[in-house]
């Protein structure tokens, strides 16, 4: 493992212990608010991983509400209500979806993968309306969790499963940073930026794109479980495709260069929410469209970009930095996937490619 | 056969009113390359401001039939008001960005519009039923059909012809298609390409609006009804063909009958039969019906 990737690890251990302190301080609304963001913000990483191969999911929704349904029926009808293995069970869902999913998928791209993954979403939507033994539209109420055998009660409720969360969440951040740092991971910035080459190069492109959608839907299966805990009810909503595109507003308010930044931005829309619904309960969709807009204008790249832009792991050379910064004026002219020998032929804005 | 014949007009009637949304949607796409997400808001716009219109031209106690000219006054006014500030102001910032962000922009202009829309009418419902008694009762086989309803088909076939004509028969029209063929050439042909944008842009609006307008007889108008108009008409360009108009017609008429068949055979189904279909289209023909291939570049 690279000596960047050890530091930043063990920053994010630090971070964890900081954030598993501060649970005891914080209070009891701030607690909730923040055990949603986190699962929110899993899902949401989950999106990143895919955006570093080029895709974005409008319907992570559909492993999001499968996590949580798995997790939420098996409490709920077999009594197994050990958080962790709730957690790990809505994880295997995803796990599971995406793996009979992911290859169907993997050869779309753009504005086609975004739609299938959006039908695919509805589709589970629509079939879990109309299931009325399980609750139907109204869908159905998820029973206190216990850890490790040990009922919490009222008050403690929330603390020990935010700590859960901050467990949970650390920990899937770490793999993913690990992964994003691993040959597998840096194949989906070579994918992005072009896949032919990648392929003429001997590797699979499919290889890489059925990874990440195993990976983002695990992710999504995990937060699914944790958000279905936290809300102590599932409904069918959870696969609609508006909550998808909230998980897309996390991602691309956080960017695709830092893991933690996801949840930053997470917790900045739950905030966003909360206070809203305060302050203006009629208009908070207004607030919500104007920060993504002022986001998308101002921080393109996301809120990552402040602290982690341009992070490699290879050695810097002269060389490197000149292709970097091509790399970066490639994405921020829309990722216009043109190869030309020189600079000034370059187009300077994304046509539409004939 | 009956049957048959009512699942059949059903769904042409629904694929009607989709047609004329998906147009906008596609014509939008073809010339901006932006798949709007706010598509749906001026649907629900058109119908709020036509379920205005119509009672505001009853309580001049103008005659019924002048309701249906209120509803084109409506929808005219909802494209002056949304299309040139959207598409000047605040689409023109985002030009030349990835697809996808772009799709995350129009997604930010749908929640806005959405509380724009409850700020101005309010969360009760509106009922604009008037209108739908105008043409009576008409008789198909043996069952008879509301008159409105089968007028809507008659509006889409008017929609879809005056589009291919406006397109492919007057010179505005060919310039339009030399925008979406290139942009910079035709800009460097003396093109004014941001007109073009802004002319495009108020026509996709105007037939959302429209679709809205001519619809909200038939529903009740309330928050929620641009969130479902989005996703199908989406379906409907998608499996048509992004930026193709005979692909809009094909994929409204696809999502109708189907969508009609599921009413009537599966109730069940009903939500996420057009899903279905969309995915099995694409299963198939990776980028809809009616998509050429495209060349790719290394």
């Amino acid at each position: 493992m690279h000596g960047k990737t050890l530091k930043t690890l063990l920053g994010g251990a630090v971070l964890m212990a900081v954030l598993l302190l501060a649970g005891f301080a914080a209070p009891q609304w701030l607690l909730f608010t923040a055990t949603k963001a986190i699962g929110y913000g899993i899902v949401a990483l989950g999106i990143v991983v895919l955006m570093r191969g080029g895709v974005v999911s409008f319907g992570q929704g559909m492993v999001y509400c499968a996590g949580a349904y798995a997790a939420g029926l098996i409490a709920a009808n077999w009594g197994l209500t050990d958080a962790l293995v709730l957690l790990t069970i809505g994880g295997v869902t995803g796990i599971v979806i995406g793996a009979v999913v992911g290859p169907l998928i993997a050869r779309y791209r753009g504005i086609f993968f975004a739609m299938l993954t959006v039908a695919l979403s509805m589709v589970l939507y629509g079939v879990l309306v109309k299931m009325n033994q399980i609750g139907g539209s109204d869908g159905f109420n998820v029973p206190e969790p216990t850890f490790f055998g040990w009922p919490p009660d009222r008050d403690s409720a929330d603390l020990a499963l935010y700590c859960t969360a901050i467990v949970v969440a650390g920990v899937t951040a770490m793999l993913c940073r690990v992964y994003f740092d691993s040959m597998a991971g840096l194949m989906s910035r070579a994918v992005r930026e072009n896949e032919l080459r990648v392929e003429y190069l001997g590797t699979s492109v499919h290889r890489t794109m059925v990874l990440n959608f195993v990976v983002a839907a695990g992710f999504g299966g995990v937060g699914g479980a944790l958000n279905g805990m936290a809300l102590g009810h599932v409904d069918p909503l959870f696969s609609f495709w508006t909550t998808s595109g909230e998980f897309v507003f996390v991602a691309i308010l956080a960017g695709p260069y830092s893991v933690a930044a996801v949840f930053v931005a997470s917790i900045i829309l739950e905030l966003v929410r909360s206070f809203s619904n305060l302050y203006f309960p009629e208009t908070w969709q207004l607030v919500l469209g104007a920060f993504l807009l002022a986001v998308i204008l101002f921080l393109p790249e996301g809120i990552g970009s402040l602290w982690a832009k341009g992070r490699i792991i290879a050695p810097r050379t002269p060389r490197d930095d000149v292709t970097r910064s091509r790399a970066a004026e490639d994405r921020s002219t829309g990722g216009s996937r043109v190869a030309t020998a020189t600079r000034a032929a370059r187009p300077t804005a994304k046509e539409p490619q004939a | 056969m009956d049957y048959l014949l009512t699942i059949l007009v059903d769904g042409v009637v629904y694929a009607s009113w989709l047609f004329i949304v998906a147009l906008g949607l596609t014509l939008v796409f073809g010339v901006l390359r932006i798949l709007n997400i706010a598509h749906g808001s001026f649907y629900a716009l058109g119908a709020y401001a036509a379920a205005s219109a119509v009672a505001l031209s009853n309580g001049l106690g103008l005659p019924p039939a002048l309701s249906l000219l209120a509803m084109l006054i409506a929808s005219i006014a909802v494209a002056i008001a949304v299309a040139p500030f959207l598409e000047r102001v605040v689409l023109r910032l985002f030009y030349g960005r990835d697809e996808v962000l772009i799709l995350l922009v129009t997604y930010a202009v749908f929640l806005m519009l959405e509380d724009i829309t409850k700020l101005i009418w309010g969360v009760t419902p509106y009922y604009v039923f008037e209108p739908r008694g105008l043409f009576g009762n008409v008789e198909v086989g043996s069952l008879f059909y509301v008159g409105y309803d089968l007028m809507l088909i008659v509006l889409a076939v008017v929609c879809g012809l005056a589009v291919w004509f406006g397109l492919n028969r007057t010179i505005i029209g060919k310039v339009v298609l030399a925008v979406i063929h290139n942009r910079e050439i035709s800009a460097a042909m003396g093109v004014n390409v941001a007109r073009v944008y802004v002319l495009a842009f108020f026509i996709g609006v105007l037939l959302a609006a429209l679709a809205g307008a001519y619809t909200a007889p038939l529903i009740s108008v309330q928050p929620g009804i641009s969130v479902s108009v989005i996703i199908l008409s989406f379906a409907v360009v998608i499996i048509g063909g992004l930026g193709s108009i005979p692909g809009a017609a094909i994929g409204a008429l696809i999502v109708g009958i189907a969508r009609a068949a599921a009413v009537y055979e599966l109730p069940e189904a009903e939500i996420f039969i057009v899903y279905l279909v969309m995915a099995t289209v694409l299963v198939f023909r990776p980028e809809g019906l009616f998509q050429r291939a495209q060349v790719r570049k290394i």
